[in-house]
């Protein structure tokens, strides 16, 4: 694929001059902008200020659990700080982020494309998202919701007055934006493929994104019909989930998990992508069983849709349906390990390097097989009445979500961060941040995992002494997270000023996003590309290089 | 299947300039943006059905739950409007279907004139949704105006603790139908949209993609309403108005 990989670093200095950033500077020429890469970098923003937002409500929260009597904040407040956090950070982070900046910026120049199947319902998608957004955040100002994230009724239909139908509002619009989006990759993948781009030859990153918008496609408009139901209930009370009025509370949960449940492969897929880039990139060496981790993406798809009711064990769900659900979810982890296998495979006797990037899909490959693992404990029936709703089941979804996700995340954006911005940022820095992040987050999570066993449950704002010094732990481990995020913003936007010059490959990888220049021009490619390799062929172009 | 092959096929087809026109950048041909479209309506129609059918799991898990009041409430809709609506749309579907065949065939008179037709049935559609609102009202079928609880326990003879599933039932029908007469509205809409540009002479043989998928979206609204009208009208009535 990659036919002119020597390096050439003193013919990068002089690339062509108009690239997608500098072919228009004015505000117009971005709000309306219909290229692609440019809506990436137009999501960029937002959805990191969300993060902030997010993981600022929260810090709030772990700041009040130092003491087992809440030191900093009131119950009411402390309920709603931990739903700001978990709205912002599902529906507005972690479901949105990979898909809209590196998924909208590198499907199209991977497959080779000139851009998405239909630029303009992207920008559309870059909209919703925004008055989604904004729309939500209304709810938040004007006074919060303590539902959390999850909705669950009657209590959303009863309490925090109408912020609940503003936050769900938001909600559901933003899902339409995601939505719109996974509709776009998936035309683009099928028609926009750059010649002898066959199936087999697509990088995994797109598989991934792929299998993520087939989720998005069928999972969100239920969860947009059940939150505009609870939406009607509440506006014209009529019980479709009150059980005071008739309704049955327990239909919201199906319907709910119905989507969340998909969602949380929403969630990783798209971070599983990104790490089947990096590994084999800074291992020099093919990825292991393509074939079979390409498939896996779709295995966990399909399985996720069946195993929605594992959140619903302890809701009143009759036992045999439970065992039926309980074994479905045991099956989602043979995909997932059989990614984790492939991953190992492809380190084992390779040229490791650890740039930051690296250091980030090591962590991720790391916290997701010790999150995963512990999601087994939860799909077993009879543990999970033990641990459901402690904080055992928060610390198994954070090692997921935060160590699984926004690791990957973080390995894709220092991946990719070169070709988006032309720059190069400060190594050794980035290696720092990695190590930082994957210390923090063991601090923070892991005595999690011990408080749930033994019993602390989730979403309190006190808890009993003998609790805290677990909860100190836990605390201190945030900060030290909290450092580790905000370190990139530095480091990355100083970059943009005082970065070198990236060129077109900095990293001797494969795949055709390299081939163009740092940043692309806004047609992509100077000349329309033609694939006549399978991706990862790294040990190729080592016997090249070693002669 | 392979674009490079479709290049090929269509190569003598994109030639004209007023084709190119149409084309847009990201396209190698006018075949290929003509397939990307219809399978993007196809995608979106894949995510409507599941809109849809969180609903329709709803009306089945309640129907379940609550048969006796759902049957009761069921045979007081107004099946007759509901069916000769049936008739209208699946007629305004023939339309739509003769409206892509002339598209095919590049007749500009005969797709404005079966395009008008199609909007013309639609809106005929709305009229009689709306009149049977309003007779609806009249009954008082409307949870929550002039809703009169009393008529469901003194003449269908229901329990008191039943009138509450009676009105979940209507809220559904009035959610169901109301969701899909916005759809119907939105279909007019487009295709009225159509029928300008067809007026305007922007289609031609090979480029007719918009007309295409207008009319797959059309269709699909139509289908909602077939099952729609078993699934809300006429499950009661046999039961219950019939005897």
């Amino acid at each position: 694929m990659n036919e002119q990989t020597p390096a050439q670093p003193m013919a990068l200095l002089n690339e062509p001059a108009t690239n997608y950033l500098d072919a228009s500077y004015s505000v117009v020429s971005w709000l309306f902008t219909t290229d692609h890469k440019r809506i990436a970098i137009l999501y960029l923003i937002p959805v990191t200020l969300m993060f902030f937002i997010g993981g600022l409500a929260i810090s709030l929260d772990r700041l009040n659990l130092m003491t087992p009597d809440g030191m900093l904040v009131d119950a009411d407040t402390y309920n709603k700080l931990f739903t700001i956090h978990g709205v912002i950070m599902v529906f507005f982070f972690l479901v949105p982020v990979i898909p809209t900046v590196l998924g909208n910026f590198f499907l199209p120049l991977m497959i080779g494309a000139k851009d998405l199947a239909f630029p303009r319902i992207n920008l559309l998608s870059w909209y919703l998202y925004m008055i989604g957004a904004a729309w939500t955040s209304a709810a938040v100002l004007a006074g919060g919701v303590d539902t959390g994230w999850t909705f669950y009724t009657p209590y959303s239909s009863m309490s925090s007055h109408y912020n609940v139908v503003l936050t769900m509002m938001g909600v559901v619009i933003a899902g339409f934006s995601s939505l719109l989006t996974g509709l776009n990759f998936i035309v683009t993948v099928h028609w926009l493929r750059a010649p002898g781009m066959n199936w087999f030859r697509l990088p995994i990153f797109v598989w991934t994104m792929y299998a993520t918008s087939f989720i998005f496609l069928l999972a969100v408009p239920v969860l947009a019909m059940s939150l505009i139901l609870v939406i009607l209930e509440r506006i014209l009370q009529i019980g479709i989930f009150d059980p005071a009025l008739g309704g049955d509370p327990l239909l919201f949960q199906h319907l709910f998990w119905f989507y969340s449940h998909p969602a949380v492969y929403i969630m990783i897929l798209p971070g599983m992508g990104v790490v089947s880039e990096v590994i084999p990139c800074f291992a020099r060496k093919q990825l292991y069983g393509y074939k079979f981790v390409a498939f896996s993406s779709f295995g966990i798809a399909c399985l996720g849709f069946f195993v929605w009711a594992h959140h619903m064990f302890v809701a009143g769900i009759s036992l045999y349906a439970a065992l039926i659900f309980s074994s479905l979810s045991f099956m989602v982890a043979v995909p997932s390990a059989i990614k984790v296998f492939n991953w190992t495979a492809t380190l084992y006797k390779s040229s490791i390097t650890f740039e930051a990037p690296m250091l980030f899909a090591l962590g991720f490959v790391a916290l997701f097989t010790f999150g995963g693992m512990a999601g087994l404990f939860l799909a077993t029936l009879g543990v999970d009445m033990h641990v459901h709703d402690t904080y055992f089941v928060i610390a198994h979804f954070h090692f997921i979500m935060v160590g699984g996700m926004v690791l990957g995340y973080m390995a894709g954006l220092h991946y990719w961060w070169p070709k988006m911005t032309g720059r190069l940022y400060s190594d050794w820095w980035s290696r720092i941040t990695a190590m930082v992040i994957f210390i923090g987050f063991f601090l923070t999570f892991l005595p999690q995992f011990v408080l749930g066993y033994n019993g602390m449950p989730r979403r309190y704002h006190m808890y009993a002494p003998e609790f805290q010094v677990w909860n100190v732990m836990s605390t201190a481990g945030a900060s030290i997270l909290g450092v580790g995020y905000v370190l990139p913003l530095v480091y990355l936007l100083g970059s943009l000023r005082y970065g070198k010059p990236a060129g077109r490959n900095p990293w001797h990888a494969t795949g055709l996003e390299w081939q163009t220049p740092s940043p692309p021009p806004t047609e992509n490619f100077e000349e329309s590309p033609v694939v006549v390799r399978a991706p990862y062929q790294y040990h190729l172009e080592k016997a090249q290089n070693e002669p | 299947m392979n674009p490079s092959t479709v290049a090929n096929q269509s190569e003598s087809l994109a030639h004209t300039v007023f084709e190119r026109q149409r084309l847009e950048e990201q396209y190698e041909n006018l075949d290929q943006q003509h397939h990307a479209a219809s399978l993007g309506m196809w995608v979106f129609l894949a995510t409507e059905v599941m809109f849809f059918g969180a609903l329709f799991l709803s009306v089945a898990v309640y129907r379940y739950l609550y048969t006796e009041a759902f049957e009761r409430a069921s045979g007081r809709l107004n099946w007759q409007i509901g069916g000769l609506n049936t008739l209208v749309l699946l007629v305004s579907s023939l339309t739509m279907v003769l409206a892509v065949h002339y598209a095919q065939l590049g007749s500009r008179k005969r797709i404005i004139l079966f395009l008008g037709l199609t909007a013309l049935l639609g809106a005929c559609f709305l009229s009689l949704k709306g009149l049977e609102y309003y007779i609806d009202y009249e009954e008082k079928l409307v949870p929550g105006f002039q809703f009169d609880s009393n008529e469901w326990v003194t003449r269908e003879g229901l329990r008191p603790d039943q009138v509450p599933h009676v009105k979940l039932f209507l809220f559904l029908y009035w959610v169901m139908t109301g969701i899909h007469g916005l759809h119907v509205t939105i279909g007019i809409g487009v295709v009225l949209v159509m029928l300008m540009l067809a007026w305007k002479g922007r289609f031609s043989q090979a480029y007719y993609a918009p007309i295409d998928v207008t009319a797959l979206y059309w269709h699909f609204v139509d289908i909602v309403w077939i099952f729609l009208l078993p699934t809300l009208y006429l499950l009661g009535t046999h039961r219950w108005g019939g005897e």
